[in-house]
């Protein structure tokens, strides 16, 4: 049990490339801190450099209050679960399990003992006697992981632990990662490329781009105040709308109309040096059908009509995609964004993604009037990327003053 | 369908058993030759008419012989151990490490394999003289050691490229030192390709003839391939074909066995089941 402190660390490699810059983060005792970002962030590097598998360049690492920039990874006392599992082929699981108590030199019956009880955890004690290659992957997954608890290190790092197993069982397992840990209460740093896994895992999420940390919070903090276009783009599924927004005369020319804003946005708009295009953000469950909403909250929204194009019933609710008209919001963040998630978003109008109420009577093919909130809008410099409409550290909507 | 299958089946048979009939062919016949009489040696027939083992007799009476095989094993054990050691230390370090000259190093050793050893003879006769290493052990040990390196540096670190790495990074989260990681996982892991290595680094060992024949002089370090050739009949005129021919038997079953002794170790597949599902 310890706390780590990660204090203006940077990785250079030698060939000049800077894989992570100046990450500062504090890591409570017993906390669970993912590290989320899309591939080549630093979030893997910065990992393997608390493990030891990895120098660090400059910084300041500390574990339970002692610098251990220049400790081998087994004076650390960290254990780690790769994605791979990496378990031992040749050695059954027990082996594998009994591996770091028997490097610590424990007393054979202490080993048995232990590996029994992290079998008994994890319901190994049946497959204790076979061989790696006889498992399959959620056992690997789970031999892996039993082999990390069964000497109680002081913090388990975890790299993408459960991107090779399918769908159905990365659910089941990330709630037995949860469970464990809650179990535990050891340190844990874990990191994935699934923002579904960060939201749903962490007590803190920390996101990471080119190196660098973008925002650490709480998921729902992050979720509902990204500080940047970049987090507010990684974290939602179905992600963030993003629009293009001209100011023009006091409001905000959309492919959905005329946004009006609130005093605060227009006092950061009056500066010389403002964008006068901006990049508008809306969530897709902040639209709803607009002949589904009450009068009392018609009146913090507004309104649009639009052509559907496709409707994707989910039973609770239905998506449906918007084809809308004007220029497509364009930033360095979105491109990213884009490039990591594969998809081509170079087609010719927007298409706005609504998470509509399941009543909905929308039809595909026909035309539909849709509302949504305006004090969940946010609006992004695409220069920058900085959320404008955050408001001590609060996202408050455009109209808000 | 089935039809065609068999008949392929037949035809690649066919073909297996031509090749190993044609690699083996000489092989009987030296067998053969081995257990004939010394009248019947020349009479073209591939059965023995007149079954003798007086050829063995006679090759395990001479001492010179014997000599010659202790000299042998003995020394192809020592260079094939050290060669397979060192080899797998370099390996290791090629396929892991990133250094300053590693190309360098990887091209350097593949160029003393391409040498040709006989431009190599008579500088290491006068080097080995001055050192007196001429005519002992370490000096034919060396010399195998230094061409069997490059063999076993490439074959090793082909085979430790394929131990994924994560082991070893596993290894040291786990608590193991560097020499610890690499004893207990990466060295079981890469075992099918040492024993492959050693078997290749022994046979060429084994049979070498050219440096034994230059860089000995006496049974000190005379090793069998030599030996065989210094083989005299009873007197000067008479030709010792039957001996030798034992003796050159003799010689192929410690190979025999070295190899089906290794070749149960070599099993495939050995890292499966360590990473992935």
């Amino acid at each position: 049990m310890a706390d780590i402190v990660l204090d203006k660390v940077s990785k250079k490699f030698p060939d000049g490339t800077v894989a992570v810059q100046d990450v500062d983060l504090e890591i409570a005792d017993g906390e669970f801190v993912i590290l989320v970002g899309p591939s080549g962030c630093g979030k893997s590097t910065t990992l393997n450099m608390i493990a030891g598998l990895e120098d660090i360049s400059s910084g300041e690492l500390r574990i339970g209050g002692e610098r251990v920039n220049d400790k081998a990874p087994r004076d650390r006392d960290i254990a780690m679960v790769f994605q791979s599992y990496a378990l031992y082929p040749n050695m059954t699981v027990r082996e594998n399990m009994a591996f770091p108590l028997r490097l610590a030199k424990l007393d054979r019956e202490t080993i048995n003992q232990k590996v029994e009880e992290a079998a008994k955890v994890l319901e190994l004690t049946p497959l204790l006697d076979r061989k790696p290659a006889n498992l399959s992957g959620g056992q690997r997954q789970r031999v892996a992981m039993g082999r990390a608890i069964v000497r109680q290190p002081k913090a388990f790092l975890m790299d993408e632990p459960l991107s090779n197993l399918d769908a159905k069982l990365r659910v089941q397992m990330r709630t037995v990662v949860s469970r464990l840990q809650k179990q535990l209460g050891t340190t844990t740093v874990y990191v994935t490329h699934d923002q579904t896994e960060a939201m749903t895992l962490g007590d803190r999420v920390v996101i990471m781009r080119g190196g660098a940390v973008q925002q650490v919070g709480p998921p729902q903090e992050l979720y509902d105040h990204p500080r940047n276009l970049f987090v507010a783009g990684f974290i939602g599924s179905p992600a963030m709308n993003f629009l293009h927004a001209a100011v023009q005369d006091g409001s905000l020319r959309t492919a959905l109309g005329d946004v009006p804003i609130g005093d605060r946005v227009r006092r950061q708009l009056e500066g010389a040096d403002a964008p006068r295009e901006l990049i508008l953000g809306i969530r897709p469950e902040h639209f709803e059908d607009a002949a589904l909403i009450d009068d009392d909250t018609r009146r913090r929204g507004m309104e649009f009509e639009a052509p559907v194009e496709i409707v994707e019933s989910m039973g609770s609710d239905k998506y449906v995609y918007f084809g809308v008209e004007g220029e497509r919001a364009s930033a360095a963040e979105l491109e990213e964004l884009a490039a990591d998630a594969g998809a081509d978003f170079t087609g010719g109008g927007a298409s706005l993604v609504t998470r509509l109420s399941a009543e909905s009577a929308v039809r595909e093919g026909g035309n539909h009037r849709v509302w949504f909130n305006l004090e969940k809008i946010h609006l992004f410099d695409p220069n920058t990327g900085r959320n404008l409409t955050l408001h001590e550290g609060r996202a408050a909507g455009a109209v808000a003053d | 369908m089935a039809d065609t299958t068999t008949k392929a089946k037949l035809r690649w048979g066919l073909l297996d058993v031509i090749v190993v009939v044609f690699a083996l062919i000489p092989v009987l016949w030296i067998a053969s030759l081995s257990f004939k009489t010394p009248a019947t040696l020349t009479d073209g027939k591939f059965i023995p008419r007149e079954w003798t083992l007086d050829n063995y007799r006679t090759i395990f009476q001479t001492d010179q012989f014997v000599r010659a095989l202790v000299n042998s094993i003995g020394i192809a054990l020592i260079a094939t151990l050290v060669a397979v050691v060192l080899g797998a230390m370099a390996a290791y370090a090629i396929s892991r490490l990133d250094f300053p000259g590693k190309r360098l190093l990887v091209g350097v050793s593949l160029l003393i394999a391409m040498f040709p050893q006989v431009s190599l003879v008579s500088p290491l006769f006068e080097i080995e003289r001055q050192l007196g290493l001429f005519d002992t052990w370490p000096g034919l040990i060396l010399p195998y050691i230094t061409f069997a390196l490059p063999l076993a540096i490439y074959t090793l670190s082909a085979f430790f490229k394929q131990i994924p790495w994560d082991l070893e990074k596993a290894a040291k989260m786990d608590g193991a030192t560097q020499g610890q990681a690499f004893r207990r996982v990466i060295a079981p892991l890469a075992a099918p390709g040492l024993f492959t290595t050693a078997i290749l680094v022994f046979i060429f060992c084994w049979n070498d003839f050219l440096f034994a024949i230059t860089l000995t002089s006496t049974e000190r370090a005379r090793t069998v391939p030599v030996a065989l050739s210094f083989f005299t009949g009873e007197s000067q005129f008479e030709d010792p074909t039957g001996a030798i021919c034992a003796a050159a038997v003799v010689i192929t079953i410690p190979i025999i066995l070295f190899v089906l002794f290794f070749q149960r170790r070599i099993v495939s597949g050995l890292t499966s089941g360590a990473v992935k599902g």
